[in-house]
């Protein structure tokens, strides 16, 4: 809408925050050939490497495939039946989302020991990652016009054939969508494979990381992991393009008439308590029993609250740096169309799809050469978390931005402001609210990143979730308990602050 | 003197899609002209161009002898002394009225007076520390208007500001909008797609059409003497009879006619009258007659609709009050004033 072109004092520190967001990725592939492109072949080609892929993938399909199933059918009850507390189930439906992977992992391998491996890892992920489908699915049935399936019923197609027919072939966009941030986070998800010992891609890095001194062979593996993992958002992006199609007229107020359940009642209410009990009440209880069962000998209050305040404030600067690199590219994004201001978001949102474990080697690896100083220094973990959450608040930012009006910029640019001024005195006071949800969810997904910490934090140093994965790692799971309780407390606040904002 | 003058303005998007084909306008100081056409004719891009949010291909913008764009020169829009009213009014939901008010006011001294000044010229005096959201939709058009005007603009450009407010009070809002601007004495352009807003509150109307002004003059120009059938259906309703022209009339299906502009050799061509030129007679006499095939009422006036034996298509007539007849019935027309022909 506005003048094609951004202006300089937007546009310098935009293209600064898009190149810091790079580097990594450009860092990875140049550190990889380093010893050779036909040496970095030879480490991806090996058997070894095509296990780990077929690995990675086979979780991925079966996460994807069980998340489907899960997403579809919990949204179709909630939404669409006369199920008994439908508005309910459909808030508790998604807060598994607040449950790090890691988390889930602790809670089932520490009530159900034999699970780990591939099962307990496909469990684990597919219990914190459902609500991916459920979310959009639940959204593209509340969008579809009711007057359509009444249509089909009066060209007299049964209620099963208009759901196969009519409602279903609508639903895949946004299933499509939600399947490939499943597979996404199936595919980049390093805690939860790493603690139920099932060797995928991420955990490979880590120890091809650890083992050696030579680090190139984790530099390729990185790279192939990366492919893998921006084809899949590129899919995931294209899908979304197309979604718009899916939309029928100008959104209906036309509420549905809910389908009665009948004798259905029952086992519907049983199928989505089953999968509530298993993604919330589970990992809750198990956690709540390694309180209480802990040995009161191995309580160290003063070392917990040491540990959460080191959490606390990573997060903090976490949060901080990406919050303030992502406004110019927000605001960007929200108000200027063409190739310059289109890239600039495409390379803010590389974190979206790189895996922390290789966001945080190329780091490793950048510091070693070029910084030295830094190598194991928190500035450095501040920055990885940077790279890994520009998108949530680049994403917050534009969301915020696109909120006011632009004609308003342009009544402040009538009335004699600069463009920087309108910047400090409308686009910025406006966007605000927004852009401080964006930095507080920041915030909470700085506190549970789990690969990148691990890697890079200072010698000596843990937060919550290093912790937690230490402990659980070596089987001490009452240990573990009072980290993950705090994790999961500290985490809410700011989440509890977002969903009331929110309503 | 604040002259508003446009020369050759042309704006394309893309190769096909020309918007301003070397549009020119002028607007003398101090009057309040329409740019008035159908949607997509252009009239958005012209305004964005005059107030210096797009850069125009080619053509000339100057107001008061300021050339503010032109080849080589395009002055930003916060040095260009041009206010905007936009639709829905668009005032900052940050900030109070007052202040939403003062935001253009740069001499801190004359501030509060100049708010308080202006919001007792939109008849908004007390309403200072509001919020827009406490405010109706017509206050907060009326709080735009005086935040466009407080700095003393050289133009103001009123973008379909009246569209947002229904019809009952859309009336009100305008006679006031024109009260202040006359007010201030400021030069300004209101932008609508709508004839009736054009005619009854500008000086100077502006049709536009396919990028380029079809036709400018006052409302009763416009109306009455149309460049063409298309400028006189938009303007108003309007009823087309095939006839011939003579130095200063024309015979029709309905009669002769006093043309407004003679023509010299007998033509062939479209006579354009308006629905009140057309009266309804006893049937039978001396005039034309037709059957009634449709009735309209509006309360103060009606429109008869009339298949005559000899016009390919129905005339509507407007008729005052009373409606004397019924579908179907018969009854004789006959023709009033002076008309258009064109060719």
């Amino acid at each position: 809408m506005t003048t094609a072109r951004a202006p300089w004092v937007l546009l310098g520190p935009a293209c600064l925050a898009g190149a810091f967001a790079l580097l990594p990725l450009g860092y990875l592939a140049v550190r990889s050939l380093e010893r050779g492109p036909g040496f970095a072949w030879s480490v991806v080609t090996t058997e070894g490497t095509a296990l780990l892929l077929g690995r990675s993938l086979a979780l991925a399909v079966v996460v994807v495939a069980a998340c489907l199933l899960l997403g579809i059918s919990l949204a179709w009850l909630t939404v669409r039946t006369a199920l008994p507390g439908g508005r309910a189930w459909s808030v508790v439906a998604t807060l598994p989302l607040a449950v790090p992977s890691y988390v889930a992992a602790f809670a089932w391998l520490s009530a159900v020991p034999e699970l780990a491996g591939f099962t307990g890892s496909a469990v684990a992920l597919t219990l914190v990652s459902y609500p991916y489908v459920y979310l959009p699915v639940a959204a593209a049935l509340r969008g579809i016009d009711p007057a359509q399936e009444e249509a089909s019923r009066s060209l007299g197609a049964g209620p099963v054939r208009t759901f196969l027919r009519v409602t279903l072939p609508q639903l895949r966009p946004a299933a499509a969508g939600g399947g490939l941030l499943v597979a996404l986070y199936a595919l980049s998800d390093f805690g939860a494979v790493s603690l139920m010992r099932y060797d995928t891609f991420t955990r490979g890095i880590y120890t091809s990381y650890r083992a050696s001194f030579d680090r190139t062979p984790a530099a390729a593996l990185s790279v192939v992991l990366v492919v893998m993992t921006v084809a899949l958002v590129a899919l995931e992006t294209r899908t979304r393009g197309r979604r718009g199609h899916a939309r029928t007229g100008t959104g209906t107020a036309r509420p549905f008439t809910p389908v009665p359940l009948g004798r259905m009642t029952i086992p519907a209410l049983a199928w989505c308590g089953a999968v509530v009990a298993a993604a919330v009440v589970f990992p809750l209880a198990t956690l709540g029993y390694w309180l209480v069962a802990g040995n009161l000998a191995t309580w160290d209050p003063a070392g917990l609250l040491n540990i959460a305040g080191v959490t606390l404030g990573v997060a903090a600067g976490g949060a901080a740096l990406t919050t303030v690199l992502a406004l110019p590219v927000g605001v960007v994004a929200a108000r200027y169309r063409g190739r310059a201001a289109d890239l600039l978001e495409q390379a803010a949102y590389a974190g979206h799809a790189l895996p922390g474990i290789t966001v945080a080697l190329s780091m490793v690896f950048f510091a070693v050469r070029y910084a030295n100083p830094l190598y194991q220094e928190l500035p450095l973990l501040v920055c990885a978390y940077a790279v890994l959450f520009l998108p949530v608040a680049v994403g917050a930012t534009r969301a915020a931005v696109l909120q006011s009006p632009p004609v308003l910029e342009d009544v402040a640019r009538s009335l004699g402001r600069s463009p920087l001024r309108v910047l400090r005195e409308v686009t910025v006071p406006l966007a605000a609210p927004g852009v401080a949800a964006g930095a507080a969810l920041t915030f909470v997904v700085c506190m549970k990143e789990l690969p990148a910490t691990l890697l890079l934090r200072p010698t000596g140093m843990d937060t919550l979730a290093t912790r937690l994965w230490t402990e659980t790692g070596v089987g001490s799971y009452a240990d573990a308990a009072p980290y993950a309780a705090a994790l999961i407390l500290l985490a809410a606040v700011p989440s509890y602050l977002l969903g009331r904002q929110r309503s | 003197m604040t002259e508003l003058q446009i020369e050759g303005l042309t704006k394309a998007y893309g190769p096909d899609t020309t918007v301003l084909h070397g549009l020119d306008l002028t607007v003398p100081s101090g009057s309040l002209a329409a740019v008035l056409g159908p949607s997509g004719c252009g009239k958005t891009t012209l305004l964005r161009i005059i107030a210096g949010f797009l850069r125009a291909d080619a053509g000339t913008v100057t107001v008061g002898g300021r050339t503010l764009t032109g080849p080589g020169t395009h002055i930003p829009p916060e040095r260009r002394r041009i206010g905007i009213v936009p639709q829905e009014g668009a005032l900052f939901p940050h900030l109070s009225v007052a202040r939403n008010v003062a935001f253009g006011l740069t001499d801190r001294a004359a501030r509060r007076r100049r708010t308080e000044e202006m919001l007792d010229l939109v008849g908004l005096a007390g309403y200072g520390d509001r919020m827009p959201h406490e405010l109706s939709g017509g206050q907060q058009q009326r709080v735009a208007l005086a935040r466009a005007l407080a700095p003393e603009p050289a133009l103001v450009l009123l973008d379909e500001p009246f569209n947002a407010l229904d019809s009952a009070l859309r009336a009100g809002v305008r006679a006031d909008v024109r009260a202040a601007l006359r007010a201030t004495g400021a030069t300004a352009l209101l932008v609508t797609h709508d004839q009736q807003e054009a005619l009854s509150t500008a000086d100077l109307v502006a049709v536009v059409r396919e990028g380029r002004v079809a036709q400018c003059g006052s409302p009763q120009d416009v109306y009455s003497r149309p460049i063409d059938p298309w400028v006189a259906g938009f303007v108003g309703d309007a009823v087309p009879l095939p006839g011939t022209a003579v130095n200063d009339t024309a015979t029709t299906a309905l009669g002769t006619v006093e043309l407004r502009t003679p023509t010299e050799a007998p033509l062939q061509g479209t006579v354009l009258l308006r629905p009140e030129q057309l009266r309804l007679t006893e049937p039978g006499e001396t005039t034309p007659d037709g059957i009634v095939t449709d009735v309209r009422y509006y309360g103060h006036d009606a429109m008869i609709t009339i298949t005559v034996d000899g016009l390919d298509t129905p005339v509507d007539i407007r008729i005052g009050g009373h409606v004397p007849l019924r579908p179907g019935d018969r009854t004789g027309i006959r023709i009033t004033g002076q008309a258009t022909f064109h060719l």
